[in-house]
């Protein structure tokens, strides 16, 4: 058997999972971000963490305007417009900064819903995060109308009216509730005082919803870059600097502005409820909730199979459990009666094999004729990986070829291809799935060198797998890259899907860099009981 | 040097972009509801009609053979009619509608809500109102004559307390 035939038979390949149009304009549009502003500081690579930013600018701003407010039928107006143009620039710019950061709140929202489903990112694993997504988005539009109703101008007025039209069109409401604001004398001092606690207490709910949208998430990235946050508190100054937040005139039920400066991120459907389509907004509003909570269901691919835990390989070290990207991974007591053992959960497993790539039960080096590790992929695991390894140089350099490069990558990642008898390349779900020790394996094995190609940390399809292989290779993180190991001949070149070319150009250097080292010093490959080559 | 200037003179316009979206739509396109000459004509009312059917007189039989604590002389329907009402602008029929009284017996109140943009100017607005069944045409009207701005709201309402109609 050639080496040519060895290296076309690749492990299983699922379809991807993000394809078409909308998920290459995303990644074109991050790619040129990246440029711009650098990976770790791009807004579109942590827009949910700028969601909580702004979440928290609202809140902070809205302290300021609360405790100026007066909650009173006469005094409402007057009070904000005192607190616009009584406090010096100040309570302005509060009060700009507070309308701002609501809107560019919603916008970043829909961007952020809009990114994941591109990408495809709302199925399986990510089904929980998905659905919990939607009730924020009821509530922020919650927040933001209660919020225009205390200032009780003509905007607040078209917008109470527009809301109990639109409630009214519900069974069990009915038209009488529009007469709250158009009736005389019905309207009291009570209306503000119950604004005042629904537009605090609905924001509550709604970081609670937050908090609930990233449970499933293992460290969840709720405060974005400094430089992202710098930008956006200035971007947010200077609009509110440009175009201050002003009220209309006061409310008055005799008289209506006919034309409205509607906020589109909050007030979009009222035009059309003052229309008289407030069920039609009622039917398109439950539509789309519908279609959000579904879409994780329509047109869903059968899941790869979730990490299965061995519990006679598992000592209960816990390092899956520190690695899993999703909180899929539980440490409970050990059935053997001593230590911890991992438990996983099926339906929160991305099958990424970050957990393999941890246990150190996956070291290639043990003993046995299968390798059985303490958590494993069942569709793709780690002992076909180490046979494949094996059979494919132990190919090459039976034909008396030179020593091979090896080449392991992402799956999400830049393609890695085979060329010859010069390069053997697989692709593993995520580059964190290899243990560190598979390179020394490789090199032992007869390897000339091996390339671990992981994708840039900020894109990485598993969130943490790119930094975690990176870490582990450079000795930071458990498990880590034995010092012994020559570090001439092993190369981790981080490449996203797009950087097929320039992947292929490194390793075609790094080979011809090879070629001027002496022979390898490594003693063979040798399996042993305890898994250390060394002292096995 | 040049290219630090260049990402950041770049990050300018991008974040100055997106704050121009954010303050853009924040306030346009602006909505326009009414003409500059128009007002507004807003009906609303809650109002429960009389009821739908007249009461029966229970004969002597009847009662005796009810239990004794519900023993009233009349057998009423707690249906209600319905509210019909109709707005002439300066005579000529500008709405007319029906509207049901509210709850699975049709026993609660009827209650209707419409914005009717009219041009601005002096009007004479007639509003007749029908709650009961049994009668054909009306049984309240009012008539008033108006002299409304543009943007000027001048509310119909039905308050029995107040006579029936009220345009304000």
């Amino acid at each position: 058997m050639t080496a040519a035939a060895l290296v076309q038979t690749p492990l299983p390949k699922p379809a991807p999972e993000h394809a078409g149009a909308a998920a290459a304009f995303v990644r074109r549009a991050e790619r040129a971000l990246d440029a711009l502003c650098g990976a770790s500081a791009n807004p579109l690579r942590q827009l949910g963490a700028i969601g909580f930013y702004l979440f928290w600018l609202i809140t902070a701003t809205g302290i300021w305007l609360y405790v100026f407010f007066d909650t009173s039928l006469a005094g409402a107006w007057a009070s904000v417009e005192h607190l616009t143009h009584g406090q010096g620039r100040l309570g302005g710019a509060m009060r700009s900064l507070h309308r701002y950061a609501s809107d560019a709140f919603v916008a970043v929202m829909a961007i952020h819903a809009l990114r994941e489903w591109a990408l495809g990112r709302f199925r399986g694993h990510r089904r929980f995060s998905w659905i919990t997504g939607v009730a924020p988005l009821w509530l922020a539009f919650a927040s933001g109308v209660t919020g225009y109703w205390l200032v009780w101008d003509e905007l607040a007025l078209f917008v109470g009216i527009g809301t109990t039209e639109w409630f009214g069109a519900l069974p069990g409401f009915g038209p009488s509730l529009v007469r709250n604001f158009v009736a005389d004398g019905v309207m009291s001092d009570r209306f503000f005082s119950l604004m005042a606690f629904l537009h605090i207490g609905v924001p509550l709910a709604l970081l609670a919803a937050m908090w609930v949208h990233v449970q499933r998430l293992t460290r969840p990235r709720t405060s974005p870059a400094r430089a992202a946050q710098a930008w956006t508190f200035a971007a947010l100054v200077a609009l509110s600097a440009a175009m201050p937040a002003l009220s209309m005139p006061p409310a008055d039920a005799a008289r209506v502005a006919p034309v409205l400066p509607i906020d589109w991120f909050y007030l979009a459907p009222y035009p059309a409820i003052t229309a008289g389509h407030a069920a039609l907004v009622w039917w398109t509003c439950a539509a789309l909730t519908f279609a959000l909570l579904a879409a994780p269901w329509i047109g869903a691919r059968r899941r790869p199979a979730a990490a299965r835990v061995d519990a006679a390989n598992c000592n209960g070290c816990s390092r899956c459990f520190a690695d899993c990207p999703y909180e899929a991974i539980a440490m409970a007591p050990h059935p053997r009666g001593r230590g911890l053992v991992a438990v996983v959960a099926e339906h929160a497993c991305a099958s990424c094999g970050i957990c393999v790539g941890a246990c150190p039960s996956s070291t290639p080096f043990r003993s046995g004729e299968r390798l059985v590790t303490g958590i494993d992929l069942p569709g793709e695991p780690i002992d076909a990986l180490r046979a494949r390894l094996e059979s494919g140089l132990a190919g090459v350099i039976g034909s008396g070829a030179a020593a091979p490069v090896v080449v392991l990558g992402c799956r999400h990642g830049a393609r890695v291809e085979a060329d010859g008898e010069r390069v053997l390349a697989w692709s593993v779900p995520c580059a964190a799935m290899l243990p560190p020790s598979f390179v020394e394996y490789a090199l032992r094995a007869g390897a000339g060198g091996v390339v671990v190609a992981p994708c840039p940390a900020e894109d990485c399809e598993f969130r943490f797998g790119a930094r975690w292989a990176l870490e582990r290779f450079a000795r930071a993180r458990e498990p880590r890259l034995r010092a012994g190991v020559p570090a001439a001949r092993v190369r981790v070149f981080e490449a996203a899907r797009e950087d097929t070319t320039r992947l292929r150009e490194r390793i075609d250097a790094f080979v011809a860099e090879l070629s001027h080292l002496p022979p390898p010093a490594l003693a063979p490959a040798r399996r042993t009981r305890t898994g250390d080559p060394l002292h096995g | 040097m040049a290219e630090s200037a260049a990402r950041i003179g770049g990050q300018v316009l991008l974040y100055a972009a997106f704050a121009a979206f954010v303050g853009v739509f924040s306030v346009w396109p602006a909505y326009r509801h009414l003409d500059p000459d128009q007002a507004l004509l807003r009906l609303s009312f809650k109002h429960a009609g009389k009821f739908a059917t007249d009461c029966r007189e229970r004969t002597a039989e009847e009662l005796a053979r009810m239990p004794p604590q519900l023993r009233t002389a009349q057998d009423c329907q707690r249906e209600r009619s319905p509210v019909r009402i109709r707005v002439e602008l300066d005579g000529r029929a500008l709405y007319d509608e029906s509207f049901a009284p509210a709850g699975l017996r049709r026993d609660g109140a009827a209650s209707g809500y419409h914005r009717l943009p009219i041009a601005a100017g002096a009007h004479v607005i007639r509003v007749q109102v029908n709650d009961d069944v049994r009668v054909s045409g009306f049984n309240y009207e009012r008539q008033a004559r108006v002299d409304l701005r543009p943007g000027q709201v001048v509310l119909v309402d039905f308050i029995a307390d107040r006579g029936g109609v009220v345009i304000q």
